[in-house]
């Protein structure tokens, strides 16, 4: 890659251009048998059985931020949805719109974080396409990934929590708010100069590990726009339970809940990249959460609450003076383009 | 944190729950006038812990709730002119005026930023000399200092391409006028940010023609828990008077440099109150020294008629008469993401609060 060379509009001419910034880059990075047959379709072995596919885009503003990158992301993102819902995520797709004029070296550094994501989680970007539209037409660059993984028929259940029953326990793997107060802070018209990680990450091999042998796993939920609120808030609509988090139990760092403060924002509402959030029978709850402190992006982990037979359809917070109030679902736009 | 979490300890809050049932005989009423309150009792879940005599009440303490409509309508006019930009703090911007918002507004193209301080909307005025940059100036004595303090500075710097609107309000003549019309009320947890810049000189009226006390409050939960505490105290031995709970913050005279600067820029002038009507000199006018800085003076604009949604009664939450859930649309026509009234917009508001945490 040349020093100073930037993304051109004959980039995504479908020309020689196009056909060098695909072998020079994409398939240099995400080289893999299935993408090297450069066919207009990636092909597939398909045993029987079921498949979970996943599709997300991603916009966030700024494209590099502490923790990651909109790359990172991208892989991180789609390959949760994933193993969220039970899956072992196998293939990814990588669709990349491109601003004339967006930095090479910067496009560089964000595919070859893609494809170090893709390897520690275990996946293949076997399929990609590439745009480039005229300056002002996109902010930088947005990318967009699908997946497809293999969902075992025990865990069949996991994305709709129909088994979910009073007694079960509430789990999740650390602190929230990390990533949206770490796009907040990253973003120039504040000047704030602590600097918050995100928790951007993929989670299948914590969620696979954690979970190996278990039969009481209810639901599973990334907690990312609309934060862990959200998730418990959707989790008990319209149910004939209820959701009790006590707050005295989440982690939340201090630079972030100082930056909330300051702002305004419940850290129960912003986002996380690396977090799930899981219900699970309260005889298993332990042992789960026993194993997912042994992994590094567990270590933090722990039981926040409970399912409950009182306030049906209502999850609420127990909170740190002891009063309660109701936890609902986030309405309008708490932070735009944080993913 | 820091200066937070002793602030939220719960076995202090607990210890002045039972002190408060332990002296609480009367069924007192208590209006808070800040949504910084509202949201705090809200959050923490503190009418829980609170005996069924003491009840809490929130009054009209959101900006934004008791901003008129006409005042939106005409920011959005404002903001319909091909050579102005529009600097305001977030939560008014999805505010509904008569026919659309400031957000709609955005989206089809007009040019308004989100500021966190008024000193933000100054450089935008600085980096756009051939724009007229009008800064939203809304809030009470909180925020009303610093709105001086940049027009002090616009002046000074001869940035003439920076202007206020100014819906700017004072506190005590709103407070006055809910006794007058004769809300039931049996004392006020005073506001702690006000107060903050004023002292506490401003609720002297209060305990004397009213025989109310006022309790000016911080803001953590130990803060509004000690605040209902004295104020019961007051009410059951009846002697009603001000008194400073917030005294790591609030100092009896206040900030005297921000009272100067109010005093300098701004001059009285009665005005518009959501629920309350029009109250004697309870809004803040730029004065004429600073008038090349006042939109409403130098930017002409032809404004829309003003229209009052149909069935909301967010002027009767904001006296404290009813709660959010008695209007037939909350919840319903009427939701944060959708909202009628501006109680339901703000953060700060009523009914928004009462949405989010307490359905």
């Amino acid at each position: 890659m040349k020093k100073n060379e930037t993304i051109l509009l004959g980039h995504g001419s479908g020309g020689k251009m196009t056909h060098d910034l695909i072998d020079q880059l994409f398939a240099r990075y995400f080289d893999n048998p299935i993408l090297r047959q450069q066919s207009d379709s990636a092909i597939l072995d398909f045993s029987t059985g079921k498949l979970a596919f996943t599709t997300d885009s991603f916009v966030v503003d700024p494209v590099f931020f502490p923790g990651g990158n909109i790359g990172h992301l991208a892989v991180a993102g789609t390959v949760n949805d994933m193993a969220v819902s039970g899956a072992v995520p196998l293939y990814l797709s990588a669709g990349f719109i491109l601003e004339e004029g967006f930095p090479m070296e910067s496009l560089e550094i964000i595919v070859r974080s893609m494809a170090e994501e893709a390897k520690k989680a275990g996946v293949s970007i076997v399929t990609g396409d590439t745009k480039v539209v005229n300056r002002g037409q996109c902010d930088k660059l947005f990318i967009n990934t699908s997946g497809i993984g293999r969902l075992e028929p025990e865990y069949e259940h996991i994305s709709s929590g129909i088994n979910i029953r009073p007694g079960d326990k509430i789990i999740i793997n650390g602190s929230i708010g990390d990533h949206g107060m770490a796009i907040m802070s990253a973003r120039n018209e504040l000047k704030i100069t602590t600097k918050i990680e995100s928790d951007c990450a993929c989670l299948n091999h914590l969620i696979s590990e954690s979970i190996m042998g278990c039969r009481q796993i209810r639901f599973m939920r990334d907690a990312t726009r609309g934060g862990l609120g959200t998730v418990v808030a959707e989790l008990v609509k319209g149910k004939s339970f209820g959701l009790k988090i006590d707050e005295t139990k989440l982690q939340i760092r201090e630079n972030v809940r100082g930056l909330c403060e300051m702002l305004g924002f419940d850290p129960l509402y912003v986002a996380n990249e690396g977090k799930v959030v899981m219900v699970a029978g309260a005889d298993e709850a332990g042992g789960i959460l026993k194993r997912m402190k042994q992994h590094p992006l567990g270590t933090e982990a722990s039981i926040i609450g409970e399912i409950t037979t009182e306030h049906q359809g209502i999850a609420w917070l127990e909170t740190v003076i002891g009063g309660k109030r109701i936890i609902d679902m986030l309405s309008g736009n708490q932070l735009p383009r944080i993913c | 944190m820091k200066y937070i979490d002793e602030y939220r300890d719960k076995g202090l809050v607990r210890l002045f729950a039972e002190e408060i049932k332990k002296i609480s005989t009367k069924h007192v009423k208590l209006m808070e006038v800040c949504g910084g309150h509202t949201m705090s009792i809200q959050k923490f879940g503190i009418p829980d812990l609170l005996p069924s005599t003491v009840e809490l009440i929130s009054g009209p303490g959101c900006p934004v709730c008791v901003t008129s409509r006409g005042y939106i309508d005409q920011a959005i006019a404002y903001c319909r002119l091909a050579d102005v930009i529009i600097a305001t703090y977030g939560d008014l911007i999805r505010v509904p005026g008569s026919t659309s918002s400031l957000e709609k507004e955005r989206a089809l193209g007009a040019d308004i930023r989100i500021v966190y301080s008024v000193l933000d909307a100054l450089i935008i005025a600085r980096e756009n000399r051939s724009k007229k940059v009008v800064f939203l100036g809304i809030g009470f004595e909180t925020t009303a200092p610093g709105s001086a303090a940049a027009i002090i500075k616009a002046s000074m710097a001869g940035l003439r391409n920076f202007y206020v609107y100014s819906a700017h309000k004072v506190m005590p003549p709103a407070m006055e006028a809910l006794i007058d019309e004769g809300v039931q009320i049996n004392g006020y947890l005073g506001p702690g940010h006000v107060s903050t810049i004023t002292g506490e000189k401003i609720y002297y009226d209060i305990p004397k023609k009213y025989g109310l006390g006022v309790v000016i409050s911080g803001f953590e939960p130990v803060d509004v828990m000690q605040s209902i505490l004295m104020l019961v105290q007051q009410i059951e031995s009846n002697q009603p008077k001000v008194e400073i709970q917030y005294t790591r913050v609030v100092k009896p005279e206040g900030n005297i440099k921000a009272q100067q600067m109010l005093e300098e820029v701004f001059e009285p002038r009665d005005d518009w109150w959501r629920g309350l009507g029009v109250l004697k000199d309870s809004g803040l006018k730029i004065r004429e020294n600073y008038q090349a800085h006042d939109a409403e003076k130098m930017i002409e604009v032809v404004v829309e008629k003003t229209i009052e949604p149909k069935g909301c009664i967010c002027g009767l939450i904001l006296k404290g008469i009813k709660k959010p859930k008695d209007c037939k649309l909350f919840g319903t026509v009427c939701t944060p993401s959708d909202p009628v009234g501006s109680c339901m917009v703000s953060n700060e508001g009523s009914c928004a609060a009462f949405y989010m945490y307490n359905r």
